[in-house]
């Protein structure tokens, strides 16, 4: 078993962003361990942009893998199509973006294997008996080393925004197709196309100032006042996940992994611990100020002003300062 | 028809956490432990579906909520049991930390084999190790189609037969960036669920009340097998990204502070 093996995701014709860091990823750990890259992408009539777009970086191969049962993804269509290609490839490691679909089928796939993923890492380091994969533990609130311990190849997932994709190697790289076989018996489930709910009322993206709150607000009667707030600062209102779960704002005023990515001018966070799901969406904030509670929150890893107190206090003598000086 | 529910107990959301002397683990001693909330929500769902059977007619559904832990898992499983499971299985180990993924599903599977469930559900990830995949690599083990982030199941009727349990579901998931999905399957099957979809329920007295006639079996579980395949050398707190300017005085004091910023360096005042 030798190399690093890049599963990438296309979205539009194109590698998606995650998948360009993920490949960022896989070029690092390769020169670490001073072994091949290479990288798969599947589908079906996978478009030459994407190929062109691959083979134009530092990799040993690009595999190619077409099948009329991948046009559409099933996590039973992926599993077995790279369960023939990680045992053709035979690679070291296999290196996947941490998207929503890897998520389905990544764990599966690892375990034909008789492996476990190692999901979410941001960041890959020299270890002295072989690389360390960082990850996150407790919503945020530490860190961990992980190291593979058993035999058989190690599959890592690389959390958004954890790799610069602007780091990636240029070359150039032969491109191979591989031969997979699926019988539509194999496949399990039947997906619809997907969906939006309904017509976006809010934009979020294009909003330059953003005040966000979290579980710290406690209680839905206690909304006002953080959107008292953003009104003294003509921003919009936005929440972490567990708001808008419990229905007090809406789910497009979401921001994180499973909402929106924005970058304001300025990101104030209200009462949000800072899980990764949630930092993931906002960190690209030129400017984030935070108040919570706990002067430990992961939310302050990424604030430039942070404020450990009590938001009942800060946040209503915040809005009346800021009404008087716009007079 | 049988729905098994896998939940984890995890420390409490604001339990301040500390690192065990030898860097590899937490200090327990001192946490509170509750229910997993997105494992809160797949029973929400489970429940929400019996009642929805019942109404449609078929009796006997049966919720059986399974969780492996030490003894203090005991509670989480008692409060399922109050929110209206109607039994329980408790898989007692007392080295989770010591086990990877795959040995914690092989333990589910076993005793989920016991019970041939229709439907397997549990939250999409746990909040202390945020792994997100046992559910997959239990559905794997099991080899039963799977779907995650899940946020409705509504059974398929057999349209010429009504009567007949059905065999097929229809799930809608999560995508990225507000896209969702319908995912049509047999049963059995299992099931992540994202939070959100449904509304949680609170234990009533009654099911409280209830809760302590019904049963939960324990089992022991087998041994851990060693070595794991993939390992957490080391815990600790991350180091800061970035340099943050901690804003300290009154409430009044810290709101001025706040303003100037906003004025003369983020200038949107």
């Amino acid at each position: 078993m030798s190399g690093v093996l890049v599963v990438v995701e296309q979205r539009d014709g194109a590698v998606t962003r995650l998948s360009l860091e993920a490949l960022a990823a896989g070029q690092r750990l390769a020169k670490l361990l001073g072994i091949d890259c290479s990288a798969v992408a599947l589908g079906e009539g996978i478009a030459p942009v994407v190929l062109g777009e691959l083979s134009g970086n530092h990799l040993a191969k690009v595999l190619a893998v077409e099948h009329p049962l991948l046009r559409q993804y099933t996590a039973d269509g992926l599993v077995h199509a790279l369960e023939q290609v990680v045992k053709h490839a035979a690679p070291a490691y296999v290196v996947f973006p941490h998207s929503y679909q890897v998520r389905d089928f990544a764990p599966a796939l690892a375990t034909r294997f008789g492996q476990v993923l190692i999901p979410d890492v941001i960041a890959i380091l020299e270890g002295p008996g072989g690389p360390i994969f960082v990850r996150q533990l407790f919503q945020g609130k530490l860190n961990a080393d992980y190291r593979k311990t058993g035999d058989g190849p190690c599959f890592v997932s690389v959390q958004a925004g954890s790799f610069r994709m602007e780091a990636l190697e240029a070359g150039t790289a032969p491109v191979e197709a591989v031969a997979i076989e699926l019988t539509p018996e194999q496949i399990r489930t039947t997906p619809s196309a997907p969906f939006r709910e309904t017509a976006q009322t809010v934009d979020l993206t294009s909003s330059p100032v953003i005040v966000s709150v979290g579980r710290g607000i406690r209680e839905q009667e206690n909304i006002p006042l953080v959107q008292e707030l953003a009104d003294a600062l003509g921003a919009e209102l936005a929440a972490s996940r567990p708001i808008c779960d419990a229905g007090w704002l809406p789910m497009e005023r979401q921001v994180g992994s499973s909402g929106e990515t924005v970058s304001p001018k300025l990101y104030l966070a209200v009462g949000i611990s800072g899980a990764i799901q949630h930092l993931v969406g906002m960190r690209g904030s030129k400017t984030v100020i935070a108040i919570n509670k706990d002067e430990n929150a992961p939310i302050f890893e990424v604030a430039d002003y942070g404020v450990a107190g009590d938001l009942f206090e800060i946040v209503p003598a915040l809005t009346k300062a800021i009404l008087a000086a716009k007079g | 028809m049988k729905i098994m529910v896998a939940v984890k107990q995890v420390p409490e959301r604001d339990a301040q956490i500390v690192v065990r002397a030898d860097g590899r683990w937490i200090d327990e001693s001192d946490l509170s432990y509750i229910v997993n909330e997105p494992d809160a929500y797949a029973l929400e769902e489970a429940l929400q579906l019996k009642e929805a059977l019942h109404q449609a007619g078929h009796a006997g559904i049966e919720v059986i909520a399974v969780c492996a832990g030490p003894e203090r898992a005991a509670s989480t499983l008692r409060d399922a049991l109050a929110k209206g499971a109607d039994r329980a299985i408790h898989i007692r180990a007392d080295d989770l930390a010591e086990r990877d993924t795959l040995a914690l599903a092989g333990l589910l599977a076993d005793a989920v084999r016991a019970e041939s469930p229709d439907l397997i559900l549990t939250g999409l990830q746990s909040d202390d190790l945020g792994m997100g995949q046992t559910g997959v690599v239990l559905a794997e083990l099991l080899q039963i189609p799977h779907a995650t982030l899940v946020l409705r199941v509504r059974v398929l009727h057999d349209e010429a037969n009504p009567a007949v349990l059905p065999k097929r579901i229809e799930v809608k998931r999560e995508l990225e960036d507000g896209w969702f999905q319908q995912i049509e399957m047999p049963l059995p099957a299992l099931l992540t669920i994202q939070s959100g979809g449904n509304k949680l329920r609170y234990a009533t007295l009654m099911g409280i009340k209830k809760a302590k006639s019904k049963e939960t079996r324990i089992i022991a579980a087998a041994a851990a097998i060693v070595p794991t395949t993939i390992a957490p050398e080391r815990v600790y707190l991350p180091e800061k990204q970035k340099h943050t300017e901690m804003l300290k005085g009154t409430a009044a004091e810290i709101a001025a502070q706040i303003v100037d910023k906003l004025k003369f360096e983020v200038r949107v005042l």
